[in-house]
């Protein structure tokens, strides 16, 4: 384990949980009708209500219990429970790559707050710390809070599933099954660093592209991403000087870490 | 072995040893990240790869969940990142941009 002296550890603070919890709020919507859809969906397969809720409080990966769904039985062997448990990773190794993203953040903070920051790691909150810390923010509550935060939401919307069926019936009329992917391209905005920084994206969006239609599932965010990292490795840039995105000199006091002007 | 395990799994404890299973491989995924980077010495190789990570993940997420959609979905993208470049406020341009897909598909596209 490397240790890193020189590099300050991020503070951990009340108030940066509740900017991360705060920061999720515009994504209630779309995880409450995807956590719905997933209880009703759960329910018809016949799952029990307390099987679909500890589903969703231990598994927590909205897009992996649906896939996962598929392959629910009342009976298991052996062949079969590594079949879902295959089909899980794959779907979840995308956060494989977040995780990397995140260590950096990480050096330095307490072990079981990280163990136990990990659990509630998803989509919405990484996307959300990212952002944040795009901004120049160091808090690790802003992580840390937006995760807690979506934790109860996803089981209260799959109880809600399990009771009454689909509560919004056409979620996709809404456009509400897009809410990631939209709200992933406005969080790709403040990352931008012009052309030649954004090289490594084009490789990662040509990747994940051919991955689609040649591999099955969600093995495209994990195709791309890799593809977009090597690219990002192998393309040299002339050592850039970005303090915003590497390492953050204001300890910005904890809010929506706007960023300071951009180069 | 097998024989066992798959008695075991066929058993009252099924469901709940195949929800812990695979949730244990969830979390897997979480943690490994973070754990595999920490032993990744930060050459500045490795600090280039990381730094193109983030938007790499981003666009591999994005934009072939936003091309699956057809017509609605890439404009509910294009809007999404034109709203959030002139406004950087990211509520508004969530909410354009589902609306720019339900708008689309209201119009049957």
């Amino acid at each position: 384990m490397p240790h890193q002296p020189a590099r300050r550890r991020a503070p951990f603070t009340l108030a940066g949980c509740l900017t991360g919890a705060r920061l999720t709020l515009p994504l209630w919507p779309g995880i409450v009708v995807f956590g719905v859809a997933y209880g009703a969906a759960a329910a018809g397969k016949g799952m029990s209500v307390a099987e679909a809720l500890a589903t969703s409080a231990i598994v927590y990966a909205g897009a992996a219990q649906m896939v996962g769904l598929e392959l629910w039985r009342e009976t298991w062997s052996l062949s079969t429970l590594v079949a879902v448990m295959t089909v899980t990773l794959f779907v979840n190794a995308r956060m494989v790559l977040m995780g990397a993203t995140l260590q950096p953040w990480l050096v330095g903070a307490p072990g079981w707050r990280n163990a136990l920051g990990h659990f509630v790691l998803t989509d919405g909150s990484w996307v959300v710390a990212m952002r944040y810390r795009e901004g120049g923010g160091r808090d690790l509550g802003v992580l840390f809070g937006a995760g807690v935060a979506l934790w109860p939401l996803w089981l209260a919307s799959t109880w809600a599933g399990c009771l009454t069926g689909a509560l919004v019936s056409r979620p996709r009329a809404y456009g509400l099954d897009l809410v990631m992917p939209v709200l992933f391209t406005a969080m790709l905005v403040p990352l931008w660093r012009g052309a030649r920084a954004a090289r490594p994206w084009a490789v990662a969006a040509l990747a994940a592209l051919a991955a689609q239609r040649l591999l099955p599932g969600y093995a495209f965010i994990v195709v791309g991403g890799l593809a977009g990292c090597a690219a990002g490795a192998l393309l040299d840039d002339p050592a850039p000087s970005d303090p915003a995105a590497h390492e953050p000199i204001a300890d910005e006091p904890v809010g929506r870490g706007r960023r300071p002007p951009a180069r | 072995m097998t024989a066992a395990l798959d008695a075991l799994f066929a058993g009252p404890f099924g469901p709940a040893l195949a929800i812990l299973l695979v949730g244990s491989v969830s979390y897997a995924c979480r943690a490994g990240g973070v754990v595999l980077m920490a032993r990744v010495r930060p050459t500045p190789r490795v600090e280039r790869a990381l730094r193109a990570l983030p938007g790499s993940i981003i666009v591999a997420t994005a934009v072939p969940s936003g091309l699956a959609a057809g017509a609605p979905g890439l404009a509910g993208l294009a809007v999404a990142a034109l709203v959030m470049a002139a406004l950087r406020v990211e509520v508004v341009a969530l909410a354009a941009g589902v609306a720019a897909v339900a708008a689309g598909r209201a119009l049957g596209y």
